[in-house]
């Protein structure tokens, strides 16, 4: 089910926070963060975010394209390196960027 | 010959049915292009008038996306999301279900036909 339009995009706060700070500053650096869920906001594109993977973070530069998407959906959880035995197929075939 | 967005709608066809048959027009949609231009969606194709084809080809091309128009609007979705490497564009990438359905068993349609595994271990009980 779709969020409420009324509340608006979730983005965590602390994040936000970040954000705005780096604005601030004019600087870009880049924003570890365990928030998978936040939503893109405009005010991020530019920005770097090393976002967990559940065991690291993976930074992910955000483009104009990617605004309405959430952060999670950049980074992948799962690494599929092909079956066993199938060697026509080896390498990376799933791996994050 | 009711010639509507570049396609020859069949002559034997009622009107609401024979509209389906352009890309990107159902059922519904078909029943209210009929209404709006006030024909009987159960009258044949054949007996529609140069006027009522007109009238509904005006309203095709001045309010609805349909056949190409509306194919490469898909496709550019489609490739915004593998663009930008999302969860869904890496599924539309390799092929697999984008909405989160099971993939262990089925899922042909996005899969394609089997293939079939050598000296795979079969399960023995």
């Amino acid at each position: 089910m779709a969020r409420s339009l009324k509340k608006g995009p979730y983005v965590s706060y602390t994040l936000l926070k970040k954000v705005i700070n780096n604005k601030k500053i004019n600087k870009k650096i880049v924003i570890k963060t365990w928030s998978r869920s936040s939503m893109i906001i405009p005010e991020f594109v530019g920005q770097t975010f090393a976002v967990h993977n559940g065991k690291q973070h993976i930074p992910v530069y955000i483009t104009e394209n990617m605004v309405g998407h959430k952060l999670g959906e950049f980074v992948y959880t799962r690494i599929f390196r092909g079956h066993a035995g199938n060697k026509t197929k080896t390498g990376n075939k799933k791996i994050t960027k | 010959m009711a010639r509507i967005s570049g396609l020859d709608l069949s002559k034997n066809k009622r009107g609401i049915i024979a509209l389906t048959e352009i890309y990107g027009i159902g059922k519904s949609t078909a029943t209210k292009i009929l209404n709006i231009n006030n024909i009987d969606k159960n009258i044949k194709v054949k007996y529609w008038t140069n006027e009522q084809i007109n009238n509904i080809r005006e309203y095709i091309s001045n309010t609805l996306k349909v056949e190409g128009e509306l194919r490469s609007e898909i496709q550019l979705n489609i490739k915004r999301l593998i663009d930008i490497g999302c969860y869904r564009g890496i599924r539309h990438r390799i092929g697999l279900p984008v909405r989160g359905q099971k993939t262990k068993n089925n899922c042909r349609t996005r899969k394609g036909k089997r293939k079939t595994v050598a000296n795979k271990k079969k399960v023995t009980k």
